[in-house]
């Protein structure tokens, strides 16, 4: 068969492929508003989509968490400014501006869906991943744009769904972002319903944009660009990728069978002789709660790592650029990410030592749980090695990423005990949990994507952000971020649970005084700290909006391609990079961290720079 | 721009972009797939004793359709091997032919669904269960009034366990007869659509999923066949590649299928 192919003369260019791509050669027309912002298959534009989208989800989540904050520390209160806004918006459950318990409810479920499936994962995955992962390989684009484009859409569909779900009869989800069964399906709202059919659609957009990721990695690698001259932001992506597409699609088996549940009455995810409202409820039954648990944290507990692992490459890229050296360990890193993408597959479990699913088996996960920390802790402690002896820039960028560092090792580190069945059981569902996971998440991965922010703002626009107000931005972020979440250690382990809407009131010590293990005083009062540290840290990112938006007409000129010296491709473009990319195909010579290199005029030498120029200025470099 | 090896393959991995594609997708697809059958393992391994339906599908049916896309694999096959060796006469032929199996899968499965549809489990005043397919409700029939009257044909049993293996000596040698119902002796009446049982439910999730699967496919390669193939004059290499990477997917679909037919049908 091969040989009949070669028979055919080769390939030539079709002229409907992508026509008006290829014009800009002869003659460069504008495109349109809607072909250039909304309906492009740039990878740069759907970059720049996912992450303004994703930062506008995310400051909504953080006032959904600001709202319950309030409701915690204040429960039934009142709130005040908003109060009358969400009176008028929302109706009856917030009568009086105060939240109401369901409300409530709703809020903490749309809260981590939004977090998590509409902020983080798409700013750190689809944001980054597509902007840079193409210009670091060398790549005039992903290998399907249009595919690309479609992510986008799907993406954005999903959020519109979830949002709306806000404004129906009875309102928006209120299970929990983990939505247990059976309680998923016997809360009367239809929200529910809408919560699956967005999370359906988040899971096609990311489902397109692995598959995008991966096969860009694999085939559009530049000439010379081995696998072990990637920058370890790239591997960090690939391993992401991998992830989102193989451990996705179970939680959308669930989602499609809890929709049968909730839609069609099916009993998946419902046992045997379930009672609603002391009513035998109107089931076969037969089905099992257990199901979902499995199938959700299979998903579950690898998304921790779509969480965290771009967050670590980006961590990666701005140590290596700022410590003016090459990273401590390149092929440890590598081997880690790669372990641990494979090892996040078997710890799921540790989620459910509370579900009475067997002893063996959690001794299990228990073990895998154990085993995934040692690459993780390889990667932080190759990062932490990485800033020995270099003459470290502490430009704004860098501060965030060595404020990810300890950040990341509290979250890393506390989750320990979860990981131990026997002390899981105490501290399952307290507020240990959510100061945890937030360790990991909010300090940890956020603020890798803020270095990641700076850090590629001047490539993006050609402008610098405002370095002064970088700073205010990192350190008051800083201080209030452990002033939210180290209190909640300590709540936890008092015994406080999550999830409860009146902050606790009911087991405090000064509601029920004989109670065995009642609430202290001030372990309660924290709950107003928290509130009033969340509002500083609301106001912190105020200089950063102001920051982001200013800088793009205002911000300080770069003056070269290359305004931070770095190595990687992604700094040998034009500013901003054109469409395309690269005027000539970029050919690599060396590994990703050449910096300081004895011998070598400058203390960077890009991979693509010719070795017979020793000092090129890096203007010239692509 | 141009995005390089979107027809010919990169030299060091021995692939073009778009059949890489194709294949983390069906990855993933395996995954989707992979969830409903562990699901399907637990609820059968949950059930109560002796309420796991068995022989509830017709064997008959689902060899035939087993065969159908058995026989479309092939026409897919033969499909792009004439588009490999450039006979696009042949290829018009072979995929017809798929698309036309395609089409009755859909057509057996649909009548196979409606079925289901008409059968009815009625729970008896007396205690008894009535069950099989419905024949005529009169025209004041009305439940929650309790007028008029139902007809179905099929039997009577003590014991709702009675109705859940059909492979049973005894529910083998059941005569089937008609019997008419009045409203008034009925407790409960339910069809066998998904919400009956966990069996019903995961038989129509799983089969419905693969059947928007086929319908998916049926549509691109119908495309492919039809508007789609004008790319041939211009682009034959492109066009064949299009072929194996749409009938990739259709073999995938058919694989769901020859895992579908034994655990649903056969067990």
């Amino acid at each position: 068969m091969e040989d009949t192919v070669k028979l055919f003369p080769p390939y030539r260019e079709p002229e409907d492929h992508q026509a008006h791509h290829d014009h800009g050669h002869h003659e460069p027309h504008e495109p349109g508003f809607w072909s250039k912002y909304i309906f492009s298959s740039d990878h740069k534009v759907i970059g720049i989509q996912y992450g303004f989208t994703a930062l506008c989800f995310m400051l909504f989540g953080f006032f959904l968490m600001l709202l319950m904050r309030w409701q915690i520390a204040h429960p039934g209160q009142a709130v005040p400014v908003f109060g009358p806004l969400l009176e008028k918006i929302l109706g009856s459950p917030a009568a009086g501006g105060a939240i109401s318990p369901d409300l409530y409810n709703s809020f903490g479920a749309m809260h981590g869906t939004i977090m998590v499936f509409l902020g983080v994962v798409p700013l750190a995955f689809a944001a980054f991943g597509n902007y840079v992962v193409p210009l670091m390989i060398g790549a005039p684009d992903m290998t399907f744009p249009r595919i690309n484009m479609a992510s986008y859409h799907a993406f954005f569909l999903g959020g519109v769904v979830m949002l709306v779900s806000f404004f129906i009869p009875g309102g928006a989800a209120q299970a929990g972002w983990t939505s247990y069964s059976p309680l998923a399906t016997t809360i009367p709202t239809n929200g529910q319903a809408f919560w699956l059919i967005g999370m359906v659609l988040l899971i096609t957009s990311s489902l397109l944009g692995a598959v995008n990721f991966i096969a860009t990695i694999i085939q559009l690698r530049a000439p010379g660009m081995t696998w072990m001259r990637l920058p370890f932001f790239v591997w960090a992506q690939f391993v992401t990728a991998f992830i989102l597409l193989l451990a996705f699609p179970p939680l959308e088996a669930a989602g499609v069978l809890q929709l049968m549940d909730n839609v069609a009455h099916t009993s998946f995810f419902l046992p045997t002789g379930l009672a609603v409202g002391g009513q035998l409820a109107d089931r076969s039954g037969g089905g099992s709660p257990l199901l979902w648990q499995h199938l959700f944290w299979f998903l579950g507990h690898p998304e921790v790592y779509v969480l965290i692992l771009p967050a670590m490459g980006i961590v990666a890229e701005v140590i290596a650029n700022n410590t003016r050296k090459p990273l401590w360990g390149y092929k440890s890193l590598v081997y880690s990410v790669l372990f641990v993408g494979f090892l996040s597959f078997i710890v799921w479990a540790h989620h459910m030592y509370l579900t009475g699913m067997g002893q063996r088996i959690a001794t299990f996960f228990q073990a895998t749980t154990m085993i995934i920390s040692i690459p993780s802790v390889i990667i932080l402690t190759c990062m932490f090695l990485s800033l020995w002896g270099g003459s470290i820039r502490l430009n704004t960028p860098m501060l965030f990423a060595l404020g990810f560092l300890p950040m990341f090792g509290i979250g890393g580190l506390t989750g320990l005990p979860l990981g131990l069945a026997a002390a899981d059981l105490y501290l399952h569902d307290t507020y240990y949990i959510i100061a945890h996971f937030h360790y990991v998440v909010a300090p940890g991965t956020i603020f890798a994507l803020f270095a990641g922010v700076y850090f590629w703002f001047p490539k993006i626009t050609g402008r610098k952000m405002n370095e002064y107000w970088g700073r205010v931005h990192f350190c008051c972020s800083f201080v209030f971020m452990n002033l939210v979440f180290m209190p909640m250690f300590a709540q936890g382990i008092k015994g406080m649970l999550r999830r409860m809407s009146d902050g606790a009131v009911n087991y405090s010590a000064a509601r029920v005084p004989d109670a065995i293990d009642a609430l202290p005083g001030s372990i309660m009062e924290l709950n107003t700290w928290i509130l009033w540290a969340a509002i500083g840290l609301g106001i912190a990112q105020i200089p950063f909006i102001v920051n982001l938006f200013h800088s793009i007409s205002h911000g300080e000129k770069v003056t070269s391609d290359n305004p931070w010296q770095a190595t990687t491709l992604d700094w040998q473009t034009p500013t901003p990079p054109p469409h395309g990319n690269f005027e000539h195909t970029p050919r690599v010579l060396r590994g990703p961290y050449e910096y300081s290199a004895p011998g070598h005029a400058t203390d960077f030498t890009p991979q693509n720079e010719p070795v017979a120029s020793p000092a090129p200025a890096p203007q010239t470099a692509h | 721009m141009d995005i390089p090896y979107t027809i010919e393959n990169r030299p060091d991995t021995g692939i073009y972009n778009a059949k890489l594609g194709i294949w983390l997708f069906l990855a993933s697809e395996v995954m989707l797939f992979g969830g409903l059958f562990s699901a399907y393992v637990l609820l059968r391994v949950g059930a109560e004793p002796g309420m796991w339906p068995h022989g509830w599908l017709d064997v008959r049916l689902g060899t035939i359709n087993t065969l159908l896309l058995a026989l479309s694999a092939i026409t897919t096959l033969l499909a792009w091997a004439a588009c490999k060796v450039r006979e696009f006469g042949k290829f018009k032929f072979f995929h017809a032919c798929t698309i036309l199996l395609a089409l009755t899968f859909l057509g057996i499965k649909s009548y196979e669904y409606h079925d289901k549809w008409i059968h009815y489990e009625i729970a008896l005043a007396n205690g008894t269960f009535a069950d099989g397919h419905l024949l005529e409700k009169s025209a004041d029939f009305d439940l929650a009034k309790k007028t008029g009257t139902v007809t179905i044909h099929g039997r009577i049993v003590d014991d709702r366990r009675k109705l859940m293996d059909l492979r049973s000596p005894e529910a083998q040698s059941a005569r089937l007869e008609e019997h008419t119902i009045p409203a008034g002796d009925i407790k409960k009446m339910e069809n066998y659509g998904p919400k009956h049982n966990t069996f019903t439910a995961i038989y129509f999730t799983l089969t419905g999923l693969h059947a928007l699967h086929i319908l998916g496919g049926t549509l691109v390669i119908t495309y492919l066949w039809g508007p789609g193939s004008r790319m041939w004059r211009r682009d034959p290499e492109r066009f064949t590649n299009r072929i194996e990477v749409s009938g990739l997917f259709w073999h995938f679909v058919d694989l769901v299928w020859i895992f579908l037919f034994p655990v649903l049908y056969l067990t």
